[in-house]
């Protein structure tokens, strides 16, 4: 027994017939093909699998696909303008080393986002820490990835974004 | 020229874009076509005999493709799984090697164990099938408990294996530590439990395997730190695959810390049935199966005396450790607390007479191997707390008593009395740095006004040594490991001027594609936009050892060294003839040969087209092409050394552990690219302080269950744990290797422990409390020892 979903993924119509168990994840990991959205844990614990659902962060293992029928949905893939132009939060962790491995990052990159327009885009260390709550690194031990968050917030601020 | 990196540079990650856009690709983002799915059924129990398999009705289930038991492997011949380093035991005995089949025949050891594998077309449908297997256990007794696994009356993981005791070993000469303790001034003991960690790279083991019935070739695609390993071990001693006929693939890793060198049941499994079934098949371990069977790390119970003169200098060390193999030997278990341990006792001080017993043990918990630092890390864990603890004793400053027993820098090479050569350090300049950067001068201001609000302030000081760089082959080769420990490198100039390197190393995460690049382009002044690092596929690159031990760099690194003196070689004859001049006359500076005393010169590149289009070419002299291979060896280990100085507070009335400060400086020789070693000691402290104060594998001793089986049990360092570190550097350059390098991975987990609960003990002594508690040092625990009568 499938289900027919649709829902805008990264400003582009998707959709497609899921099983009523399909997670958010797996319906963009395996019938859309945008693997960059990672699954790390099975208690909702991780953050690797963050992505944006009408304007908010959400963790995609933790939502059915059918759930998200109708939303809008950004993915880590739909966020830099151009290959050459990265979205300045994809940036300050490129200039900040915050990241080793990436398979935290897309989350670690969702999250950081949501959480700098959450805070209107005046961020401290303090917050950054308490904010990514949500999210698990086992590379960097966070120091770099709280640095890039907080340089990230105000470049997203000069952007206008 | 442009782009042109050197070494010492702060260059920013190549590989950074694929994973910041969503582009990366790790071994679940595979679509193969017509891929099936596997699941394996765990054993819910410690031990248990498995009195019938009933897989009828999974076998009938929806999309199912083939359900596979133990009978099935055993049927086929499939080999059980090896541990590839042979420790001999006090009498020259080899260890107890039980046999460790990937599915389960008759009984089961540890919670997770294999006992079916199912492939269906959907990993749902798989997972749904394993459910309808029918399993008829007897449920038999389990011991889980290190310190009375060697007890008479234990119950027995392996019939052939009496006591659980896979091997009783020592290093060093007993005599002279019992004389050195018949005139010791002071002698201080010390018992301390190393936890038993879960390694958490975050992305999850996964295999995907295919058969290509045209050629009979099998592919894996696998989350390997050391495909090459894998690839041999799978065909030599597992499945019998020739080794030509599996190609190992290790694309994108999402980080390893060890647990991923091992070559598992799974991916095994994979490979054995993909050719079985004719189809490719994918298994991705989700969360739950990766606490149950990804090896787990440390797990020793230790006591430990060490004796000193009346100046404080130590002059006997005495250790008796158990370690915890868990239910079978995983791929390198023996050697963690033997040779990557023992021999690193006698940290930096040069305590002349050193012995260490270990005796390992065999529990019905999950398989132990190397995790980041990998015996290292208990060594110095031991090592710090008894110097701390024996300063305290003795009334000297730790720091004091630290630099009064340092080896002096004259003295290297330095042979130590447990088995190693030191090649080079300067111990006291690091401590020095390290005081500075915490203020520790400043420390008791700081404690007393702590102490006016009612909190503990510590601090706490952890030298450590570590031997990395993996290793000479012939040493690794004498004490028993079963594979040489060299590196390959390859250089495939291409007609157009830009270079693959190919390497046999691995990345998952330490950003090789841009330091190896820098390498290459500080050495032959190639931009790095056109050098492309090649890694982690057996078919491209040349046979290598892959990623762990920190040595990646040290003898990976070498390897890419030597490959590039050949090119230089090569291109000097080109150049020579192009520019018709003696080839003692070149000299090769800044990418371009240059006839030296004039300005004639020819760049690198149009060596390399000459070389590929050799129409005006020496070609009596040299070869066509420009590819050239090397395979490093080294003559040493390389010894990286430094100090942390950890700060806490601890509030009395909650138990919580604030850490206030967090110094490192390190000696990692030269360094390629700071920002990467940066980040390398931010990761490997974090994990140290995570096995500090938060994180314990824990099992229950009646049942044998594991506790700690997920996120919401197993408490792993998040943002709000952790402070900002600050990093030091002072440098004695490796003497042995071509960059003068010492690897950097593992230093931040090794000495973390010690620094963090040093500090922990410093605050608890003001209420007398510093000898009652262990790690991880929760706030329940440390409520405990604070409130204990
Ligand atoms: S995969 Fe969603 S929180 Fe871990
Ligand atoms: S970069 Fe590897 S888990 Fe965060």
């Amino acid at each position: 027994m499938t289900i027919s979903v649709s829902m805008t993924v990264n400003g582009k119509a998707a959709s497609g017939n899921v099983e009523a168990r399909t997670l958010l994840v797996q319906f963009l990991r395996e019938h859309m093909g945008l693997t960059g959205t990672h699954v790390g844990c099975d208690t909702s614990q991780c953050g690797a699998c963050v992505v944006d659902v009408d304007g908010a962060s959400a963790k995609s293992c933790t939502i059915l696909a059918v759930q998200a029928e109708g939303a809008k949905v950004t993915t880590i893939e739909g966020l830099a303008e151009s290959a050459e132009k990265l979205h300045p939060m994809q940036e300050a962790f490129r200039e900040h080393h915050g990241l080793q491995c990436g398979f935290c990052t897309p989350g670690m990159v969702m999250s950081a986002i949501d959480l700098v327009k959450r805070n209107n885009y005046q961020v401290t260390e303090d917050i950054v820490r308490h904010g990514l709550e949500g999210n698990i690194c086992r590379c960097t031990g966070y120091h770099n990835i709280v640095k890039a968050i907080v340089a990230g917030a105000a470049s997203m601020k000069a952007a206008g974004v | 020229m442009s782009n042109v990196s050197k070494i010492g540079d702060r260059v920013h990650r190549k590989e950074d874009r694929r994973f910041l856009t969503g582009t990366g690709r790790y071994v679940d983002d595979l679509q193969l076509s017509r891929c099936t799915h596997a699941h394996f059924l765990r054993s819910p129990h410690a031990h248990a005999r498995i009195k019938g398999i009933d897989t009828s009705k999974a076998a009938a289930s929806a999309g199912v493709v083939a359900v596979f038991t133990g009978k099935d492997t055993a049927d086929a011949k499939v080999g059980g799984l090896i541990c590839g380093w042979v420790v001999k035991d006090k009498h020259g005995v080899p260890h107890k090697a039980p046999g460790h089949p990937a599915i389960a025949l008759d009984t089961v050891r540890h919670v997770g164990d294999t006992v079916a594998m199912v492939i269906a077309d959907t990993a749902a449908n798989a997972r749904d099938a394993a459910d309808k297997i029918e399993v008829d256990y007897e449920v038999l007794p389990a011991i889980v408990d290190l310190t009375k696994a060697l007890s008479a009356g234990a119950p027995q993981v392996h019939s052939d294996v009496p006591g659980n005791l896979c091997y009783d070993w020592e290093l060093g000469d007993k005599a002279a530590v019992d004389a050195a303790f018949a005139k010791a001034a002071h002698v201080t003991k010390i018992d301390v439990v190393n936890n038993r960690l879960i390694p958490n790279a975050m992305e999850p083991r996964a295999a995907a395997a295919e058969y290509d019935r045209g050629t009979g070739n099998y592919t894996l695609h696998t989350t390997s730190q050391n495909p090459h390993v894998t690839r041999l071990v799978l065909s030599a001693f597992v499945l019998g695959i020739p080794e030509h006929k599996l190609r190992v693939i290790a694309p994108d890793v999402g980080g390893g810390f060890g647990s991923k060198i091992f070559i598992y049941a799974e991916e095994t499994l994979c490979v054995w049935a993909a050719g079985k079934v004719g189809r490719s098949i994918k298994w991705t371990a989700d969360r739950s199966e990766s606490f149950m069977t990804d090896a787990h790390g440390r797990d020793h119970v230790t006591h430990a005396e060490i004796a000193m003169d009346k100046d404080g200098k130590f002059t006997g060390f005495r250790i008796d450790t158990i370690a915890n193999m868990g239910a079978y030997l995983s791929t390198f278990a023996t050697a963690v607390p033997t040779y990557l341990y023992g021999t690193l006792l006698a940290g930096q001080y040069t305590t002349p007479a050193i012995h260490v017993n270990v005796r390992a043990a065999f529990t019905h918990t999950t398989p132990v191997d190397a995790y980041r630092g990998a015996g290292r890390p208990e060594a110095t864990y031991l090592v710090e707390s008894i110097v701390s603890k024996a300063a305290r004793e003795i009334g000297v400053d730790p720091a004091e008593l630290r630099k009064r027993n340092f080896i002096a820098p004259t003295a290297f090479p330095y042979q130590t009395p447990v088995a190693l050569t030191y090649d080079s350090g300067n111990y006291v300049p690091i401590i020095d740095e390290a005081m500075k950067l915490s203020d520790y001068a400043g420390f008791g201001a700081r404690q007393s006004a702590a102490k006016a609000k009612g909190k503990l302030r510590g601090i706490g000081i952890s030298s450590y040594i570590e031997a990395c760089g993996l290793a000479p082959s012939a040493v690794v080769g004498s004490l028993g490991a079963g594979v040489g420990q060299w590196e390959s490198a390859q250089l495939r100039f291409n007609p157009t001027g830009n270079v693959q390197v190919l390497t046999g190393s691995h990345s998952h995460g330490q950003g090789h594609e841009t330091t190896f690049a820098q390498i290459v382009s500080d050495k032959l002044g190639v931009p790095m936009d056109q050098i492309e690092v090649v890694h982690g596929d057996t078919s491209q690159v040349p046979f290598g050892m892959g990623t762990y031990g920190s040595r990646s760099l040290a003898v990976g690194g070498s390897a890419i060294m030597k490959a590039a003196d050949k090119i230089i070689a090569k291109g000097k004859k080109i150049a020579a003839h192009l520019m018709e001049a003696a080839e003692a006359d070149i000299v090769f500076e800044n990418g371009t040969f240059k006839v030296s005393g004039t300005d004639k010169n020819v760049p690198l590149a149009q060596a390399v087209f000459a070389a590929y289009v050799p129409h005006n070419y020496p070609i009596d002299k040299v070869e066509p092409g420009m590819d050239e291979n090397a395979f490093y060896d080294p003559s040493n280990f390389t010894y990286p050394s430094g100090t942390q100085i950890c700060e806490v507070e601890i509030d009395p009335d909650t138990g919580v552990v604030e850490i206030v400060h967090f110094v490192a400086v390190d000696d990692f020789g030269n360094i390629v690219n700071p920002m990467v070693v940066e980040g390398q000691v931010h990761g490997g402290i974090a994990q140290g302080v995570g096995q500090a104060l938060m994180e314990a594998a824990a099992y229950d001793n009646a049942t044998g269950q594991l506790l700690s089986g997920s996120y919401m049990d197993y408490t792993m360092p998040r943002a709000d744990d952790l402070p900002s570190f600050t990093l030091g550097y002072k440098t004695t350059p490796c003497p042995h290797n071509p960059l003068g390098v010492k690897g950097c991975g593992e230093a931040g987990a090794i000495a973390a422990p010690a620094a963090v609960m040093n500090a922990v003990r410093d605050a608890l002594a003001q209420v007398g409390a510093q000898d009652r508690i262990e790690m991880p040092a929760t706030p329940q625990r440390v409520w405990a020892a604070i409130n204990a009568r």
